[in-house]
């Protein structure tokens, strides 16, 4: 019986925490946005002319291909992160798309139309040096992969390996190049920094060594930097200091060193500091490259150049250029090229490559976005028209990732924000008021000034509002005539207002590249953007909201402190989140590396909050500096308290501000890094809201909650990684007073820990070493039953330590992220979204991790809706928040409260960026969609004249009796 | 010198001792021999400093010393002086304006068998306000905290009660002596989850449903006496009257599941 009890609870449990979508709510309130990263290859399928086929791979390891023509994904394919998946390089060849992975480690062929793998190859070890897709007799067969040490031979159809050899004298010798011409050959280049070049020539058939030597330039460093191979076998190389050209007939055994032509014989000069670059190309890999070559003088300056009959003559000289590229269709090479005209606009033309000769009506005049960078490269698709003449496309890669696809005259295809695909840091900000709400709050903001002006002034925002009102009225009318699907109106930073119930937030993300852009959260439309230059790519960012958009008419503020990981030198961007603009405010300056910030509750006149920064000196910087903040710190000042993180020392200290903005040290804690290290140090969302103070237990008792806002958790993993050995550290540590409130141990645990730390709980993700598996643990910590000092909570005043209960689970899948859900009020129960690596979102309900779920049932447990004790956490495919929409790679989780409380946002961001809104006690103050508005009124209307009725009924019959 | 003057001079308050010295991890047990526990029978002291000056800037000052006792039963006196007349005043004074009160220990390892191994460098610090001491009549709880391989980490103090009202100490008496509780804490080991109780109930639970099938039939098996009739004389008073029938009927199929 109370087996079936159980049972019968645990179901209720279970409906009651039922998620998941319907299927005509799909895409309601959800999107979903896929990236790819930073473009590192990227082929157009030039296979047939009416190829829309884009192939790239990317520095995410992300292998995918695109539709030029819209910028959506035919497919793509999300290989492993870090070195192990890793591409090295991407060839092409007609369906075929050959791709080295893994520094070297496995060869794979792909299918290009849909995507499917053909044949996969395991490699020798060995770093990877170089591949080249091999021809013969003009048929492309075979690839070559160059190796530190070894050269390997694969057929193209089966990928069987035909031959690998060993190359000569590979501990002295740095091999670098592949070439082949198509005429049975393979040259294998490779160099002695400052001594010499050497050519090994294979034989394609079996390996053979048909010869060997070696030329001597003792001025080459590097024969990929400064080397080319043109027309039927020459390399060519370039060395700035000499400012000559070097030839060198590969196949030659004659010529024993390289013919050197002075650059000023051409009338050409290398910019001083500069590495000259040469660009050739080999239109077809089983035929020898052109002979015709681009060399890069300065950052703004090309030439085009000849090899003819042992002599090297310029075809046109191209200043300004930015970028240049060569484009094959048929039988006719082009060369594109980029050149900058002001900061805001390009212009590309197309050249051929032959003669040098300027194709008519071939520029693309673009103009760039002002906030994107500079350009970094440049791809082009080039096609036979029907007239035969040449017509091409663009994509141009910008600095800050992004990919814009041009068309003549110089129309944006489509455009891609690749620098959303690593999102760093992210905060969602309420949107503004509209007009007419902000008039009516601007009218209390002001001053009064004198009777008859106030009330002018409520009359005429009154008489506003009304037309506002009509005006809505009218536009319903309107948008009611019209069909469903037009009325959808676009959203713009024109039209941007905060809806009902505050469910449209704007997104402001920051992203490694340093871009940064604000999103609306209902469609996922970026509606700013700007891009920090001169950011050093490994910077630390931290978002902070100084001002909300609650206090009209200041505009909100949000500041992103920039930290240089190499210097710990930090500069801050202030900017206004709904717009993206930078605000006009005077950032101090910051000389001295930064090693702590924090925001304050203070707000100073403007209703901005105190961002406090602390340096490397322990000395204080506050921003905003006004006299009226500095006078609201020195009198808060010692109850100011701040904390310190010394990983790499496992030092932990905690300082208080004095009254003359210095700070003294007023607590210690060391964690010895000889057994641990700390991993990471979490305290409290500041947003967030306990809503009940306590537990009602089964007899009708209070448990107290332990909420102590200054509650820091510190995780820490030890050095031993040994798995019986090795442990995960928890210490629950007051920010203020630097208290060891709980010190805890998972034995034989490793990371890496991914933890929530919120209300009175923690809740933290480890691997098991022994058992290999992920297990979920909880703590919760308690005062009791009854309250020390019920009114207000205060680190310095809070003796006793509080009861601290744990428990475990196992965990039956791996985890990226963790994050719990967050609400208004803190009314509605939390859930924990658990990130798993799977690519789905798991909304997990805190009942089943708490620590008081009961071995054996009881009465009391029952009664309090306790689920029974089971060591394995299930795993439901309707809690998963975002169906069948993975998110690769999730690397985090955001969760912002909305207007309604039983409503939270949720924004998933890794590779892919998702946002969906989740309802933990599911949608209590909303009335359902289908909710029947006509039978109810019908209900309440005929109930008002049933009453009506029956009175009147009820009179007549008392009129009658009283004259009987 | 200073130490063994205050020591004869005043009295040393052996204060409380409790010992909260949980099980630690197998590496440190196996080497912990047991002559090593012999020879260092006597234990070791570390000096516990204390400070409190009105211009709030430490200058920490002797307070007492907390002697261990080596070894796996691991336990911890604090012998401490008396306040000195200068000390209340001085107390009061920085109780006054609202100053901290601080303590320090050194950096220690309460497992490591030699004296070389035992200290390390820096201290660790930790404070309260100086009025909550003087309100409670120097009556503190310290508790030194350490890590898997016995290293003190971390120090804390509180006072009991904690608060600060106000309340003036009139007797001297009350801020002579010290009232401390002092104990180590050693990290708890936190649970894993718990696979061979659960399992064992499972089958407790098995074999019971085997013994008794009695006990263990369904909802609708043991009840379904009662369900039968009530449905059928729903149904039957859903056939007399149409409008009635519909709602009757919904309500039976509802109760029923």
């Amino acid at each position: 019986m109370a087996w079936l009890v159980v049972r019968i609870a645990f179901s209720v449990c279970l409906l009651y925490t039922a998620l998941a979508v319907f299927e005509d709510q799909v895409g309601k309130f959800d999107w979903r946005q896929q990236f790819i990263g930073k473009v590192r290859f990227a082929l157009f399928d030039t296979h047939s002319q009416a190829s829309k086929k884009l192939l790239v791979a990317t520095d995410k390891n992300v292998f995918a291909s695109l539709n030029s023509r819209t910028g959506d994904f035919f497919w793509r394919h999300v290989d492993k992160t870090g070195p192990e998946g890793h591409i090295d390089s991407l060839l092409m060849d007609g369906q075929d798309a050959v791709v080295v992975i893994g520094n070297g480690r496995l060869l794979r062929s792909w299918e290009t139309t849909v995507g499917g793998l053909k044949w996969e190859t395991v490699l020798d070890t060995g770093s990877f040096q170089a591949a080249a897709l091999v021809g013969v007799q003009g048929f492309v067969k075979y690839v070559a992969v160059l190796k530190k040490t070894a050269i390997s031979f694969h057929d193209l159809t089966s990928g069987s390996q035909i031959w690998v050899e060993n190359l000569p004298d590979s501990d002295s010798v740095q091999y670098q190049t592949i070439y082949s011409g198509g005429n049975g050959l393979l040259f294998v280049l490779g160099v002695v920094p400052n001594s010499h070049i050497v050519i090994v020539e294979y034989k394609m058939e079996d390996g053979e060594i048909m010869n060997k030597k070696s030329v001597e330039a003792a001025w080459m460093s590097s024969l990929e930097s400064s080397c080319a191979v043109i027309s039927s076998g020459i390399l060519l190389c370039v060395d700035p200091i000499t400012q000559s050209l070097y030839t060198l007939l590969l196949q030659s055994t004659e010529q024993k060193d390289m013919k050197q032509i002075h650059l000023q014989t051409l009338d050409l000069e290398v910019a001083s500091g500069f590495q000259p670059v040469l660009t050739s190309t080999q239109p077809n890999p089983a035929q020898p490259p052109l002979a015709e070559f681009f060399l890069q003088l300065s950052p703004d300056h090309h030439i085009l150049l000849q090899h003819k009959d042992g002599l090297i003559a310029p075809l046109r000289d191209f200043s300004p250029s930015n970028l240049v590229a060569f484009a094959t269709t048929g039988e006719k090479t082009v060369a594109a090229v980029m050149s900058l005209k002001n900061d805001t606009a390009c212009s590309i033309n197309l050249f051929s490559a032959e003669t040098g000769r300027r194709h008519l009506d071939t520029t693309i005049i673009y103009h760039m976005d002002p906030s994107g960078g500079k350009p970094n490269r440049m791809y082009v698709h080039a096609f036979l028209k029907k007239d035969d003449s040449v017509g091409y496309r663009v994509m141009v890669q910008m600095e800050d990732h992004t990919l814009t696809f041009l068309q003549q005259p110089g129309r944006v295809v489509w455009t891609r924000e690749e620098a959303l695909a690593d999102v760093v840091a992210m905060e969602m900000v309420d949107l503004p008021l509209t007009g007419t709400q902000a008039e009516l709050e601007g009218e209390f903001g002001k001053k009064a000034d004198g009777l008859l002006p106030m009330v002018l002034k409520r009359l005429s925002s009154q008489f506003i509002l009304l037309q506002a009102w009509l005006a809505h009225l009218w536009k319903l009318f309107y948008d009611a005539r019209k069909p469903r699907s037009s009325v959808r109106n676009e959203v713009t930073i024109e039209t941007l207002s905060r809806d009902e119930f505050n469910l449209q937030k704007m997104m402001v993300m920051v992203t490694a590249s340093g871009k940064l852009f604000g999103i609306e959260s209902k469609s996922g439309t970026v509606l700013w953007k700007h891009f920090l230059e001169n950011i050093n790519p490994n910077s630390v960012f931290k978002l902070m909201v100084q001002r909300t958009t609650a206090h009209f008419p200041h505009p909100p503020q949000c500041t992103l402190l920039i930290k240089d990981k190499d210097t710990g030198l930090g500069s801050l961007h202030v900017f206004n989140p709904i717009f993206g603009k930078r605000s006009h405010t005077s950032v101090p300056a910051l000389p001295r590396p930064i090693i702590q910030s924090l925001l304050l509750p203070l707000i100073d006149q403007d209703y901005a909050k105190v961002l406090l920064l602390i340096d490397d000196q322990y000395k204080v910087t506050a921003f905003p500096s006004t006299k009226n903040v500095l006078q609201q710190l020195q009198d808060k000042a010692s109850s100011i308290f701040f904390y310190l993180v010394e990983s790499s020392q496992g030092k932990l200290s905690g300082f208080r501000l004095r009254k003359d903005l210095s700070t003294e040290l007023i607590w210690e804690v060391v964690i010895p890094t000889e057994a641990q290290k700390i991993v990471a140090v979490k305290g409290k969302r500041v947003n967030e809201h306990v809503h009940s103070q306590g537990r009602v237990m089964g007899d009708r008792s209070v448990l107290y909650k332990y909420l102590n806002p200054n509650l820091l958790a510190v995780v820490t993993e030890s050095t031993d990684t040994h798995q019986e050995r090795s442990f995960v550290g928890i210490f629950l540590i007051d920010g203020v007073t630097g208290r060891i409130v709980h010190e805890a141990v998972q034995r034989k645990a490793r990371g890496p820990v991914h933890f929530v730390h919120s209300e009175n709980w923690m809740v933290y993700v480890y691997w098991n070493a022994k058992f290999r598996r992920n297990e979920f643990s909880v703590l919760e910590l308690f005062e009791g039953a009854e309250l020390y000092n019920s009114t207000v909570f205060s680190s310095l005043d809070r003796p006793h330590p509080p009861q601290v209960l744990q428990q475990s689970y196992i965990f039956p899948a791996p985890i990226s992220t963790l994050e719990a859900t967050l609400t208004e009020k803190g009314i509605t129960s939390r859930h924990l979204l658990v990130g798993l690596t799977s690519g789905n979102i798991l909304s997990l309900p805190k009942i089943f991790l708490d620590p008081r779920r009961p071995e054996v049932v009881s009465e009391q447990s029952r009664e309090e809706n306790l689920i029974p004790y089971a060591p394995e956490m299930p795993i439901r495919t309707e809690w998963f928040i975002n169906y069948n929409q993975t998110v690769s790679r999730v690397r985090g989780l955001y969760t912002a409260p909305s207007g309604l409380e039983s409503t939270c946002l949720v924004v998933a961001y890794g590779l892919d960026i998702y946002q969906t809104r989740v309802f933990p006690s599911k949608q209590f103050d909303v009335l359902k969609d289908d909710y029947d508005y006509v039978l109810i009124s019908s209900v309440l209307f005929g109930l008002f004249f049933a009453t009506m009725i029956s009175k009147r009924l009820a009179e007549v019959k008392l009129l009658n009796r009283a004259w009987r | 010198m200073a130490t063994k003057r205050a020591m004869s001079l005043l009295l040393s308050v052996l204060s409380t001792i409790t010992l909260l010295w949980t099980e630690l991890g197998e590496c440190n047990n196996g080497r912990i021999s047991e002559d090593v526990v012999d020879t260092d029978f006597s234990g070791f002291s570390v000096p516990l400093e204390h400070s409190f000056e009105v211009d709030d800037v430490p200058r920490f000052r002797l307070r007492g010393a907390l002697q261990f006792r080596g070894g796996r039963e691991n336990s911890v006196y604090l012998s401490q002086n008396q306040l000195t007349e200068k000390d209340r005043n001085t107390l009061k004074d920085v109780a006054a304006v609202d100053g901290l009160y601080r303590i320090r220990v050194p950096r220690v390892n309460l497992q490591a068998d030699r004296q070389t191994e035992r200290q390390s460098e820096g201290y660790l610090t930790a404070f309260i306000r100086a009025c909550s001491l003087v309100e409670s009549h120097l009556s503190d709880v310290i508790t030194l905290h350490t890590d898997v391989s016995g290293y003190v980490i971390g120090i804390s103090v509180v006072t009991i009660p904690g608060s600060c009202r106000g309340i003036e100490v009139e007797d001297e008496v009350d801020l002579e002596v010290f009232n401390t509780t002092v104990s180590v804490v050693a990290p708890v080991t936190a649970p894993a989850p718990e696979t061979a109780p659960f399992i064992e109930r499972m089958e407790q639970e098995m074999e019971k449903k085997g013994k008794n099938p009695q006990e263990q039939k369904s909802f609708f098996a043991k009840y379904w006496m009662y369900i039968v009739p009530l449905v059928l004389f729903l149904m039957m008073s859903g056939a007399q009257d149409q409008s009635g029938g519909g709602a009757g009927g919904g309500a039976a199929s509802g109760g029923g599941r």
